[in-house]
């Protein structure tokens, strides 16, 4: 199948699904939205970039339903470590000294473009997949931790201790590095990340999450509306989280 | 002359012996729970499948992992939700048990597993999910500063 007619239905099926997926509970908020039908056998293909549009001037302080629901879907259990306790999304407050102006936001992997984790990575556990999404693969991870080191958002966190009850979807393990993994398991199986959900169900909206390639999704509408920055983008990494109201 | 007999029937009978000690000393063959409720057929015949699973699950574990591709015929967790089922007490086997379907033969084999170092030793259905709360560290205490936009600082 060649990549152009592949991405002509693929279009066609995230246009049908999202008219008819797409449930909407109050003006600007949607409960959910496909992007995309992929089926389980075919692999993923650069025709589709995921991304993030997060709007700081909806990210309440003090409400961390995002991280939340981040550490439930991963499983994420702490050690009451907080400097070695993994996270993948962390709530963030900005400062500015000048006016004394606070904003939160959350911080989760960026997924570049062009991942400096992916640059140091040794083993080529740390990749970046076709659609963009960033990951690390830990059958080969060596736990080395220069991805960790390398990241400019310290996205990455290391797994120090054995782990017991893992959940099902989120397979992770002593000695090797990890990091927000957009849900892939949930992307691919026509979903959004568990922090989006959380954030939409909460009634702040203040994420979305879609294909950044395709014009008419909801993400590059905003984007293309109202703009949306990257963090460090004096670094040229090509996010694909995006930021509003910094 | 007596003596050389008795030595004889001596050296005789534990000739006879060896094989029964060596039948106690063998390792004895590990029980296979054959998983119970679901009554259908393994995706490959059952030779084929003992032999070769590993090379089916590293297969489908890199399509998986690096395509997307999330087929169930291979998959571990698919393997996992046939095999490993509650026994009649609602008791599940976990990896370490000599109960469960990949511990006894792996046991028997020598061979260790790293799977369920990371993957769930049971379905997902009797695993049991907790809500986790954000940590003080993971919602509020970064404070970043930053000097404005004109000067740097958070871009």
């Amino acid at each position: 199948m060649s990549t152009c007619a592949d991405k002509s239905r693929r279009s066609f099926l995230g246009k049908s699904a999202a008219i008819a997926g797409t449930v909407t509970i109050a003006p600007g908020i949607f409960l959910h939205q496909v992007a995309s039908a992929k089926p389980d056998d075919e692999a993923v293909t650069q025709s589709v970039r995921w991304g993030m549009l997060i709007d700081t001037s909806k990210c309440e302080d003090g409400c961390t339903d995002c991280v939340d629901a981040c550490n439930t879907e991963n499983g994420l259990t702490g050690h009451d470590r907080p400097r070695t306790d993994t996270q993948y999304i962390r709530k963030v407050t900005l400062r500015e000294i000048s006016t004394g102006h606070e904003l939160s936001l959350p911080m989760l992997c960026q997924h570049c473009e062009t991942p400096p984790c992916v640059d140091v990575c040794p083993t080529g556990a740390s990749f970046r997949r076709k659609d963009g999404i960033v990951l690390v693969d830990k059958h080969i991870c060596i736990g080395c931790r220069y991805c960790m080191m390398a990241c400019p958002y310290k996205a990455r966190s290391f797994v120090h201790e054995k782990l017991e009850n893992q959940t099902l979807s989120a397979p992770r393990g002593k000695g090797t590095v990890e990091s927000c993994n957009l849900c892939v398991r949930r992307v691919d199986n026509d979903g959004i990340p568990a922090c989006v959900e959380a954030c939409n169900k909460g009634r702040h909206g203040a994420m979305i999450f879609g294909d950044l390639n395709d014009p008419d999704s909801r993400i590059s509408r905003a984007l293309k509306k109202h703009g949306g920055k990257q963090i460090r983008a004096d670094l040229q990494l090509n996010t694909g989280v995006r930021y509003q109201g910094i | 002359m007596i003596n050389r007999l008795i030595q004889f029937a001596l050296f005789l009978a534990v000739l006879a012996l060896l094989p029964a000690a060596g039948a106690i000393a063998e390792t004895p063959f590990p029980t296979i729970h054959v998983p119970e409720g679901k009554g259908v057929k393994c995706v490959q015949p059952e030779e084929e499948i003992k032999r070769n699973h590993m090379n089916y699950i590293l297969h489908q574990r890199d399509e998986t992992m690096h395509d997307g591709i999330r087929t169930k015929t291979y998959s571990l967790a698919e393997c996992i939700n046939c095999h490993v089922q509650p026994d009649k007490n609602g008791h599940i086997a976990g990896i370490e048990s000599d109960e469960h379907f990949c511990h006894s033969c792996h046991e028997y084999a020598a061979v260790q597993i790293d799977c369920f170092e990371c993957h769930a030793d049971r379905p997902q259905k009797y695993i049991r999910r907790a809500t986790v709360k954000a940590t003080s560290e993971q919602g509020l205490r970064e404070v970043l500063v930053a000097r404005g936009a004109e000067s740097g600082g958070m871009k």
